[in-house]
């Protein structure tokens, strides 16, 4: 039973979801989403503590056929801090959803979109745990195509749900194929798709050119999918005008899937010795991210609605996360991971959060939450402190984030970049602000809607503020799976 | 010069990827977007085939003899999968056209920006 762990967690929620869309009545499907990222979870944890435990990788060879012939699923330190990232806000959004889902989705599609939520996260479980390039594109198929059906399903809501949904699928379609074209490449260079027989044959491979050219397509398609600046502008409508629960698990995990595929495909395939890498696409990767995180915090400051506000904000952080690629060191690499997981941790508070309130009034404007702070205190608070943890103020996750993005830097005298990192991060404070102002300072208008709050709307947002400042306050163990992770990539020294 | 000619489906692949891009960025019609970006998966599917043909190769089958001389059959296969997933986006994809020519009553790009900003600029002045 213990050695099928890796694929089980993909397996529940796959196989889940056919189960999910034919289960009628109320709650049904909820409760066996429920069931299912919970025991994914649990999973989740139970490979992380077995991974560490363990000297290297735990293999999973999947219908018994070893690499490189088979396809086989790799549980090591990268993987395994992300697994329970991905599975652990997916079970707290499943919580969520049930209030979410009710008040936003038409009762008839309730098993549908469950279906489909199970399978968004098996797509992204799977997409992390597997150790067989196609099947990276597979997976990532998997959970693209059920994240556009979610995306779309906000329409019962607001209409412009479609054409978000429908750009997010041509362009992540466009994507995904940069992606297969630049695998098409490598497997006509080595003659193999695994992960780690890809890495040693391309040692060998003698042109050069051909290889760069792969890395390329791929780099490119991931970019894509991270929504990276300046190719981010499927994400900000698709977050904005999905329904709330989707909202939340796609902002706290689906970005961060691909932002681990892409340091799994560039340092784990290319390595950080590959020509051209560290020069060319490091670079081009610390622009984007430093050009990112300005312009997602600019375009944040003028957002008027909250889900687009952290929409824009996620793109910023996308930018962080991409500088700590871009730094080609240890420390950078260690960021990227410690930024991945905070970050996840406090755009789903702030997404949760916000959910609960776009469930009562529709939308989520800052017209809507004007003087709520005296009258949903909890929740506003549980969206304060997720948006003071972006800025990155101490005690909560964000700083250590930070802290050791700032070092990474500092480690390659990129006093520049650290400055400008430090200037972006405190421009933040101008759209957390304008939230404080308008929840606390201005006078509930009358006439407005009153919103309430009940422990079912702020629980799960609270869990994950808790766990945003646990993580800030006890960051050593985070820090350390962290520098584990890297070192998959990285050697000691860079 | 003859290893451009012996690479002809190569370029043949790029060409296609070049026609079906350019429809999915240069056409505001969603449907012709949508066609646009059939052709650009196809040219990649073209990619894949024609890279596991070998000269003089007869298909994969076991015959029991030794020394047949066969195509390389994984990338068909891997083919065969991204096929599925191409039915399963265009799939999607024109059901999201429906359904937005279902409430925008237009498929033109240009027609729904300018409504789709209609309404923000009315939440805006709202707020």
């Amino acid at each position: 039973m213990m050695q099928h762990l890796p694929v089980l967690q993909v397996l529940l929620p796959l196989l889940g979801a056919p189960l999910a869309a034919l289960l009628r009545g109320r709650d049904m499907a909820w409760g066996l989403a429920l069931l299912l990222t919970g025991a994914a979870f649990l999973i989740s944890a139970v490979l992380f503590s077995l991974q560490y435990q363990a000297d290297g990788p735990l293999i999973y060879d999947l219908g018994g056929w070893p690499a490189p012939l088979g396809i086989v699923y790799v549980i090591d330190a990268a993987s395994a801090l992300v697994l329970p990232v991905v599975s652990g806000l997916a079970f707290v959004a499943t919580i969520a959803a049930r209030r979410l889902v009710e008040a936003e989705i038409d009762a008839r599609d309730h098993a549908l979109f469950y279906a489909a939520w199970l399978l968004t996260i098996a797509g992204m479980l799977g997409q992390v745990t597997t150790g067989d390039a196609f099947n990276i594109f597979v997976f990532l198929e998997i959970s693209s195509l059920s994240a556009y059906a979610l995306v779309a399903m906000g329409a019962g809501r607001d209409r412009r749900a479609l054409p978000a949904a429908f750009n997010y699928l041509i362009l992540g379609t466009v994507g995904a194929t940069f992606y297969v074209i630049g695998l098409g490449l490598l497997y006509m260079l080595t003659g193999t798709l695994n992960l780690m027989d890809l890495s040693e044959r391309l040692a060998e491979v003698e042109s050069a050119r051909a290889a760069f050219t792969a890395l390329a397509f791929i780099a490119l398609g991931l970019f894509l999918k991270m929504a990276l600046f300046p190719l981010h502008f499927w994400l900000v409508p698709a977050y904005a005008y999905a329904p709330s629960a989707v909202s939340a698990l796609m902002a706290a995990t689906a970005t961060k899937v691909s932002v681990y595929v892409l340091i799994r495909l560039m340092f784990g395939v290319f390595g950080v010795e590959f020509n051209g890498l560290a020069d060319a696409i490091g670079l081009l990767i610390l622009t984007l991210g430093i050009a990112g995180a300005f312009a997602g915090t600019l375009a944040a400051i003028l957002e008027t609605d909250l889900k687009k506000l952290f929409a824009q904000s996620s793109i910023a952080q996308l930018g962080y996360m991409a500088i700590g690629i871009g730094a080609m060191s240890l420390t950078g690499l260690a960021a990227a991971f410690i930024h991945l997981f905070n970050h996840a941790l406090m755009k789903g508070a702030l997404f949760l959060a916000i959910g609960a309130i776009a469930a009562q009034v529709g939308r989520a404007s800052m017209q809507s939450i004007e003087g709520a702070g005296r009258q949903i205190p909890i929740t506003m608070t549980a969206i304060l402190v997720g948006g003071l943890a972006l800025i990155g103020v101490p005690l909560t996750a964000g700083f250590i984030s930070k802290v050791y993005l700032v070092r990474a830097l500092l480690e390659q005298n990129f006093w520049l970049l650290a400055g400008l990192t430090f200037i972006s991060s405190a421009l933040a404070l101008a759209y957390v602000w304008k939230i404080i102002e308008a929840a606390w300072l201005k006078e509930r208008p009358a006439g407005a809607p009153v919103l309430l709050e009940t422990p079912a709307h702020y629980v799960p947002a609270w869990l994950m503020v808790l766990a945003t400042i646990g993580f800030g306050i006890f960051a050593g163990p985070l820090v350390d799976a962290a520098y584990a992770a890297a070192a998959v990539f990285i050697g000691e020294g860079r | 010069m003859s290893s451009l000619a012996g690479q002809w489906n190569y370029f043949l692949v790029i060409a296609l990827m070049m026609i079906g891009f350019y429809a999915v960025i240069a056409r505001g019609n969603m449907v012709k977007k949508m066609v646009g970006l059939t052709i650009f998966q196809t040219s990649v599917f073209m990619l894949y085939i024609s890279m596991g043909k070998v000269a003089n190769g007869t298909a994969p089958i076991l015959t029991g003899e030794a020394q047949t001389l066969y195509a390389n059959p994984l990338p068909h296969v891997l083919i065969l999968t991204a096929i599925v997933v191409g039915v399963a986006t265009t799939a999607v994809g024109y059901a999201l056209i429906i359904r937005v020519y279902e409430s925008y009553g237009t498929i033109e790009d240009d027609d729904l920006i300018k409504m789709i900003e209609a309404e923000e600029n009315a939440e805006a002045r709202d707020a």
